[in-house]
């Protein structure tokens, strides 16, 4: 039997961007809830105003985990804090049945002069929690949250760290809900930390339906059943792939070609070449371990004796990841000299994480060192793969199951 | 097993299914009880652990006013009218229960701006702010009445066996003062003005109530005082705490059955406009 938790249908919010438009807004909407009026009037927006959620609909089951995703702004927070029921949608309506549970506030309720023992109660009845409840599971949350011999210190002289992974105990050690909503939760930093919040919320996502919010694409792929892209408040898509949805998001970052150096050299044309068939796409989508060639069409201006280039690969956040220096056929750099010439460049297969890329160049000359032309986010193109890893290149390894050394040879009398 | 809770958000308003909200309403006012009482601890606690007066600040103000008065008026810089208790009597008794109700009316707002960033983060009975506002408005008000009757002792007064329905003079006081706080809270949380207004108002109202002045005997001013539904309030605590007995005791007990109305009426409305409050606020 299919047991729905959450329905939400044809969800709509509006917010407004001025604040002195939006405090007057809102002493109307004040005016009109208190007349018995709907909220949101006739689904018209006033001046100022903007869709921060729109006609979003979704159902969700125990034991799926709904990913939401899209970039800054695009409504992801706003539609969990209405389904949260903090705040009423203009149109549609919300369904939720069961018990809900939120990591979205850690620490919400904490006061700062008072220690991270007192804390845990106060934050612990802010969850609706009581006092016996908590008795009980005292030394737990303390034990989870690794504050140790500082659970008597005021808070206030907790570092950051600190005051988070108590929140996060308090929530985690005490809730079971049949609805839990998580907003970028897991951005805890310490790595041990981060390790036991994963399984605890392994735990407690396998008896619950999840609305996730992350930007960690790493998250969303581990965790979730389903992801939902958002962009500007609208539903782009609705996926039961998480890859899919995943390849989406890195879809609607718009790379921005920036070119740099003489100008004594320029870039012509890079076409790539996926596992031998030309891809013209503006934005070409290779699965990961595909073979891929690179062509690469450039002018060098003379006089000069030669010109040498890089091809390099950057990912989103414009780290580079991969260098590759363009050689002859004696592992020398390439002499490029002046004229138009077309480069066929051979990568190799393509061993990058699920994500979102873009080639740069760089030719220099090869007397001074002087760079010519550089041109970064020329060509940019998505990594497709069932899983995001966690990390950069993505090498799988074929293990030989061999028979342990016999134990009776380590084991010393 | 019993069912589970199901909850449904729309853009409806909730007066349009009265008896539902108004289940919802006790339901959730039965449900903050324990919280609101946590949210009274950790605030008294952090209050006083971190001022080195600690519970003096309860009634340095009152004290203060106090002296002022007795000294403005033995100076003869301002002539008070007769009254029958002693003034000094008069006018700290008078201005102790003028904090009260302070105290009971700058609650609801100042807790609920205090709480943003819960509110705006985590779904919890919102009633519990209000009832924690109470809590530490009585918390307050206790100190208050010990030093009160203390003093009153000292300086010979036997307030005879009325004294037993003073605790009724506070609570219609908290009561009163309570359902003018929640009321401006709503408009109050969008627009500071409120917040900044409200003090200003109140020190004008303070002369216009026997806190300070007797009640004149006739006049326009007369009619000021007797209009001010504070009047009865101020008078039928003092006169229970000094052992007369009150005069205007059907007023006293309309106003209390007015606000009880008005508080029943602005938690409805109170309710109404978190969710427009909240979508305000930052997130």
């Amino acid at each position: 039997m299919k047991d729905t938790l959450i329905k939400v249908d044809g969800v709509s919010k509006k917010f407004c961007r001025g604040l002195k438009k939006s405090l007057w807004y809102g002493l109307q909407d004040l005016g009109n809830e208190l007349r018995g009026r709907r909220h949101g009037g006739n689904g018209q927006l006033r001046a100022d105003e903007f869709w921060a959620v729109r006609d979003a609909s979704f159902e969700l089951s125990r034991g799926e985990c709904l990913g939401l995703i899209g970039h800054n702004g695009a409504g992801k927070t706003t539609l969990l804090r209405m389904l949260n029921g903090l705040i009423k949608p203009d149109q549609g309506r919300i369904e939720i049945r069961g018990k809900v549970g939120a990591l979205i506030a850690l620490g919400a309720g904490f006061n700062p002069i008072l220690t991270g023992r007192e804390n845990i109660y106060i934050n612990a009845s802010v969850l609706g929690l009581s006092k016996r409840h908590v008795d009980a599971k005292l030394d737990e949350i303390i034990d989870y949250s690794e504050i140790g011999e500082f659970i008597d210190t005021p808070v206030q002289n907790y570092s950051s760290g600190m005051s988070v992974r108590l929140g996060f105990s308090v929530a985690v050690v005490l809730i079971e809900p049949d609805v839990l909503f998580l907003d970028e939760v897991l951005a805890v930093g310490d790595i041990g930390f981060v390790i036991k919040c994963l399984n605890t919320m392994r735990r407690l996502t396998a008896n619950s339906a999840v609305v996730f919010v992350s930007h960690s694409m790493q998250f969303i792929s581990w965790f979730c059943t389903r992801v939902m892209v958002m962009k500007h408040g609208a539903t782009l898509l609705d996926s039961p792939n998480p890859a899919e949805g995943i390849d989406r998001y890195f879809a609607l970052v718009k790379h921005e070609q920036q070119t740099s150096g003489t100008g004594d050299a320029r870039v012509l044309g890079l076409d790539l070449l996926v596992n031998g068939e030309m891809d013209t796409g503006e934005e070409p989508s290779i699965h990961q371990g595909s073979s891929v060639t690179v062509l690469l069409r450039m002018q060098v201006d003379g006089p000069r004796a030669c010109a040498h280039a890089w091809l390099y690969i950057h990912d989103e956040a414009k780290l580079p990841l991969v260098c590759t220096p363009i050689h002859d056929a004696y592992s020398q750099m390439l002499c490029l000299p002046p004229g138009e010439h077309l480069l066929e460049i051979p990568l190799g297969i393509i061993e990058l994480n699920a994500g979102k890329y873009n080639f740069v160049v760089a030719i220099l000359d090869a007397n001074t060192s002087i760079v010519l032309a550089r041109v970064e986010g020329l060509r940019s193109f998505r990594v497709l793969s069932d899983q995001t890893q966690w990390g950069n290149i993505v090498r799988p390894a074929k293990a030989q199951l061999r028979a342990p050394p016999n134990k009776a040879s380590t084991v010393s009398g | 097993m019993n069912e589970p809770a199901i909850s449904v958000y729309t853009s409806d308003s909730s007066l349009s299914n009265p008896f539902k909200m108004v289940r919802e309403m006790f339901r959730d006012l039965f449900a903050s009880r324990e919280l609101a009482w946590r949210l009274t601890v950790r605030d008294i606690r952090a209050q006083y652990r971190q001022a080195f007066l600690g519970i003096l600040w309860a009634f340095i103000l009152p004290l203060a006013n106090t002296v002022t008065w007795i000294f403005l008026s033995r100076a003869g810089i301002v002539s008070v009218g007769e009254t029958v208790l002693p003034y000094p009597i008069y006018v700290f008794t008078g201005t102790m229960l003028w904090a009260i109700l302070m105290d009971a009316m700058t609650a609801p707002l100042q807790q609920t701006n205090a709480a943003r960033g819960m509110l705006a983060k985590l779904n919890f009975p919102r009633e519990a702010l209000v009832v924690s506002g109470i809590y530490q408005t009585l918390f307050n008000a206790g100190i208050k009445i010990a030093l009160l009757i203390g003093a009153l002792i000292l300086l010979g007064m036997n307030p005879g066996w009325n004294v037993l329905l003073f605790p009724l003079g506070i609570l219609s006081l908290i009561l009163v003062g309570t359902a003018i706080g929640l009321l401006i809270t709503p408009v109050g949380m969008l627009y500071t003005d409120v917040g900044r207004a409200l003090p200003l108002l109140m020190q004008f109202l303070m002369y216009l109530s026997p806190v300070v002045f007797p009640m004149p005997k006739e006049g326009w001013a007369a009619t000021l005082f007797m209009i001010n539904p504070l009047t009865p309030l101020i008078l039928t605590a003092r006169d229970w705490l000094t052992g007369f007995s009150p005069e205007f005791l059907g007023y006293f007990l309309l106003v209390n059955a007015a606000a009880l109305a008005l508080l029943l009426a602005v938690w409805v409305a109170y309710r109404l406009a978190m969710p427009i409050l909240i979508e305000r606020m930052s997130a």
